[in-house]
């Protein structure tokens, strides 16, 4: 018998026993408040996203508080962010405008990035973004801005025409179009922009639950030798899975950013 | 019940396995193509990256609201 069919083969009969392996589920999101007697809304993720924006603030004003004309230490750690964030969230959407919403982008860059890493930071792993709640926040408000930045620079009236009915398209195609404009304007990219944010960490924590509960199921809480090598792997994946979700948090955090400087670019300047 | 065979489990990770199909094909064409255009013109990568991660990132809403829906819809 090969190892593959052994592995199997030890599989059901754990499945069958009550004490047997379960994968975590959704239930993982639903924190208790942190203490006997707290308030209902002071639990795990509320806590983080109040230390996630006193460590920005202690950043940021470590590295811009005192600048020097020289950047040394802290200075140079913040200017490369914030170099980054202009470079490349900025610039190519907002264009000369850029330096106007800077502030914003870098408050959401790096509060969203640090939301993320919240959940693989060793002993916290929980990232705050996995409750919607956070990025629907983040979200609302960027839309309310770009509203309003787009009611002001364009009129009421030339913002709606605008968005539902974009030159160079012939006449009878606006019947289908300016409807799909305006839903996919006003309520699909709203919601997919916080969507997305929270769709990509709640899965990502979920994943690494699962991996990480199969190695402690099948080393510690089961030991057993035909379990220990799938225990082993839940472990190796564990550990490939924590550097991807690195990648991916980072990644979500600067698509977040760009999204919303490129509602706010839209919002300033017709297109086309 | 003596069953012969039986599948256990929930039907929304099917439907979840439906649901990455497109936004599956839709990502391999987006990064791919973009990889070639990179390659026959690596001096506009910057214009060609920033295109590409939005196409990147409207085509994988479809596949997030493919995730979110089971649990949106659990109770019906």
């Amino acid at each position: 018998m090969n190892t593959p069919t052994l592995l199997l083969a030890a599989l059901p009969t754990q499945a069958e026993d009550p004490e047997g392996f379960h994968a975590p589920g959704p239930e993982i999101f639903d924190l208790p408040p942190l203490w006997e007697g707290a308030p209902t809304w002071l639990t795990k993720p509320t806590l983080l996203a109040a230390l996630s924006a006193v460590i920005l603030i202690a950043l940021f004003w470590g590295a811009f508080a005192n600048p020097k004309l020289v950047p040394r230490g802290l200075q140079n750690l913040g200017e490369i962010g914030y170099m980054f964030v202009r470079e490349q969230i900025g610039r190519p959407f907002l264009g000369k405008d850029t330096d106007r919403f800077m502030p914003l982008l870098v408050s959401i860059f790096f509060l969203v990035l640090v939301w993320n890493l919240m959940g693989v930071f060793p002993v916290i792993q929980f990232p705050v973004a996995s409750h919607i709640a956070f990025p629907i926040v983040l979200a609302a408000a960027v839309y309310l801005l770009r509203i309003y930045l787009g009611i002001k620079h364009q009129g009421p009236i030339g913002y709606f025409k605008n968005m539902m009915f974009p030159p160079g398209v012939p006449k009878p195609v606006y019947i289908l179009l300016a409807p799909i404009e305006f839903l996919s304007n006003l309520v699909l990219a709203p919601a997919t922009h916080a969507l997305r944010l929270f769709a990509n960490m709640f899965a990502g924590h979920m994943l690494l639950a699962f991996f990480s509960m199969v190695g402690f199921y099948f080393i510690f809480q089961n030991f057993s030798v035909l379990g220990f090598p799938v225990g082993v792997l839940g472990t190796l994946v564990t550990i490939a899975m924590t550097a991807l979700e690195m990648f991916i948090q980072f990644l979500q955090a600067y698509l977040f950013a760009m999204l919303a400087a490129m509602y706010i670019g839209g919002s300033l300047h017709a297109e086309h | 019940m003596q069953a012969l065979a039986e599948v256990a489990g929930n039907i929304t990770a099917i439907a979840y396995g439906v649901a990455t199909l497109g936004p599956g094909i839709g990502v391999g064409m987006i990064f791919g193509q973009g990889v070639q255009a990179i390659a026959r013109q690596p001096e506009a990568y910057n214009l060609i990256r920033q295109n590409m991660l939005l196409g990147f990132v409207l085509v994988e809403a479809l596949a997030l609201i493919g995730l979110v829906a089971p649990f949106i819809f659990a109770g019906i």
